[in-house]
């Protein structure tokens, strides 16, 4: 049977497959543990679910941990994630002393787990409190940040910040996420797995399943964002300029596709304004998927001609690198991690407004094969730099780095 | 490498760390630029070679890519991008260097104090994990095989890194080479020509492929 890591080896090369064995090497006695708040649904899990089996194929021992709570906690989450992205949002005493309650409960019940290991990895506010409880831990804590928070709320990150502060480290996508922290702060850009049921090749029989399931057109352009029904996804602001280019492409199809993650109360407001601002337009669909619609997804992204992910706020943006990776050009918002990926005229395009998504979107279906040489500069500069493989050698790298803090060469054994 | 007969081929993994000093003008860039470790000079001269990057980049340092496309002053953008980090002597006199162009800027032009970027400049630092490649070069012929077949990551280490780590400067092939005897002195010469400033790490590759495969002749185990 083929291991994992034959398997990206067949994709990424065999160099890198040896890199990530030789990183490894000094750890392999060590235990790790990466501790979120959702099993299914959203970037981190999914993130989680192929850098886990890898690490223990590398010989490290690592487990993944999801902590729980009630309707009030996750309601205290989304603020406080909405609130390290700039919103204003009040969050009151009672649902913080709900998320600290929530945090200690968790803390027991993974407290024989999270007290042997020796890196743990905590990812996003959700679980970020359990630290609290954790006063002789003997390995080093990392808080891993998805989040674009370059300008976070100040009363809100004043709270978690006091908290954030007792890690050993903490991890942003990109440097203009980091705040003033008294501990080293690790960029490391996520990544997306090429094997995984949203990105592998579909059969293309499975892939133009999609034109009937939705009743799209085939033979008409067909532009596609996906993403959690989120106002900072700005789904309305698709809808929008999908309008003005569908006065000058009258063929256009836009299909919207979101599910909701288990932590994200907001979703469900969103969807009804999104549906409202569609109105009875028959060439817009607006898909709730289930979170598990990977395939689907996948196959999506492969029916568009162009993927758009027009965020104003963004941690990282996956779905543009899932897209890239499909060889689509992707129009994107001009913030977070989608500048990191979207480079204007190479792998598509940044805007700023619902006027300039429609004016790149009639320029790409006009320049066809424009279109199609970004979209073979997208795949390769994903294969480059936004696999998995290069996730977990950072996440490597970073774990012989905390060991030495200070020092700019750590030479191995 | 571990004795003066054998190669060893090390290779090594790149992660930035964020300083938490930012600078949204030319004087904010200057009075951090006063603070940051060496290490953070370093890593703006010499990091971007081994983090992503689409485009051939337009100036080979970060903080002439700043002052021009978010301060946009092409003049200290020209000026910053011509410091050549190889030939100072220290990373302390890149620092001084660095520091006399935009002091005179501030001086020459009083906009400069004051204009804010489009977006704010990040000072990074970064930690380098350097591990055996289980690669070995036994003779010097080697290096013709070899060369083209190590990671770029792998150049970087020992061509770029090297001129930090070694007390004299130069790269561990040269070393290598020098230990061995003076047979390769013409061919250690033409290593010390090559600017690595101006080229990406494949490229660096392809010349130092070009440079051992014309000496020794290629393919030759």
């Amino acid at each position: 049977m083929t291991s994992l890591l034959e398997s990206y080896a067949a994709i990424t090369g065999n160099d890198v497959i040896d890199q990530l064995r030789q990183l490894a090497k000094p750890l392999l006695n060590m235990k790790v543990v990466h501790v979120n708040s959702t099993k299914v649904g959203g970037g981190v899990a999914e993130i989680l679910e192929k850098l886990v089996p890898l690490t223990n194929e590398l010989g490290i021992e690592t487990k993944w941990e999801v902590i729980s709570g009630e309707a009030g906690f996750y309601e205290c989450t989304k603020s406080m994630h909405n609130a390290l992205q700039g919103d204003k949002e009040h969050i009151s005493p009672q649902l913080l002393t709900l998320y600290e309650e929530t945090n200690l409960a968790n803390a027991e019940k993974l407290r024989s787990v999270l007290d042997e290991a020796d890196f743990v990895f905590i990812h996003d506010p959700q679980p970020a409190a359990l630290i609290n409880h954790y006063p002789n831990r003997r390995g080093k804590w990392i808080w891993r940040c998805h989040i674009d928070a370059s300008h976070p709320y100040r009363p809100v990150w004043k709270y978690l910040q006091k908290t954030v502060g007792c890690y050993d480290a903490s991890i942003f996508s990109l440097p203009a996420f980091a705040q003033p922290l008294q501990h080293p702060q690790y960029i490391i850009p996520p990544s997306i797995d090429p094997l995984s049921d949203k990105n592998i090749d579909l059969p293309p029989e499975e892939a133009s399943r999609v034109y009937n399931e939705f009743n799209l057109d085939p033979d008409r352009h067909l532009i596609v964002q996906v993403s959690r029904y989120d106002r900072f996804k700005d789904p309305v602001g698709v809808i929008r300029a999908y309008q003005q280019a569908k006065k000058f492409v009258p063929e256009l199809q836009l299909v919207l596709a979101g599910g909701t993650a288990t932590d994200d109360p907001e979703g469900a407001m969103v969807l009804r304004e999104v549906r409202e601002a569609a109105g009875d337009d028959p060439d817009i669909h607006v898909l709730l998927l289930p979170p598990d619609a990977h395939r689907t997804i996948n196959a999506l992204q492969r029916a568009a001609d162009i993927v758009l992910q027009k965020s104003t706020k963004e941690g990282f943006g996956l779905t543009v690198t899932e897209a890239m990776w499909k060889s689509k050009p992707v129009i994107g918002g001009d913030t977070g991690g989608i500048r990191l990926q979207v480079v204007n005229y190479h792998t598509g395009f940044l805007v700023h407004t619902p006027e300039g998504a429609a004016l790149r979107i009639r320029y790409l279906l006009h320049q066809q094969e424009m279109l199609t040489q970004i979209g073979a500069k997208a795949k390769s500069y994903v294969r480059e730099n936004f696999l998995i493989t290069r996730h977990l050698r950072e996440y490597l790298t970073l774990m012989m780095g905390l060991q030495y803090e200070s020092q700019y060469r750590i030479k191995l054994g | 490498m571990t004795d003066t007969s054998t190669f060893l081929i090390n290779d090594c993994a790149l992660i930035s760390i964020a300083t938490g000093q930012k600078a949204m003008t030319l004087a904010e860039l200057r009075n951090n630029l006063t603070l940051v470790s060496l290490d953070s000079i370093y890593h703006h001269f010499w990091g971007g070679l081994l983090v992503p990057r689409f485009e051939e980049r337009e100036f080979n340092n970060d903080f002439a890519g700043w002052v021009r496309h978010s301060l946009r002053d092409p003049v200290l953008a020209e000026r910053l991008a011509a410091i050549d980090p190889s030939a100072s002597d220290s990373l302390e006199d890149l620092r001084h260097e660095l520091l006399d162009l935009i002091e005179e800027r501030l001086d020459e032009n009083e906009n400069a104090e004051w204009t804010r970027g489009y977006r704010q400049f990040e000072f990074l630092r970064s930690q380098l994990v350097v591990f055996d490649s289980n690669r070995r070069m036994e003779k010097p012929e080697d290096l013709a095989v070899q060369i083209p077949l190590l990671s770029t990551s792998s150049i970087f280490y020992h061509f770029i890194d090297a001129r930090r780590r070694l007390d004299q400067g130069g790269d561990d092939f040269s070393l290598w080479l020098t230990g061995l005897g003076d047979e390769h002195q013409g061919l250690c010469a033409q290593l010390g020509a090559i600017d690595p400033y101006f080229s990406s790490l494949s490229q660096l590759r392809t010349e130092l492929t070009v440079l051992f495969q014309g000496y020794f002749g290629g393919g030759l185990s």
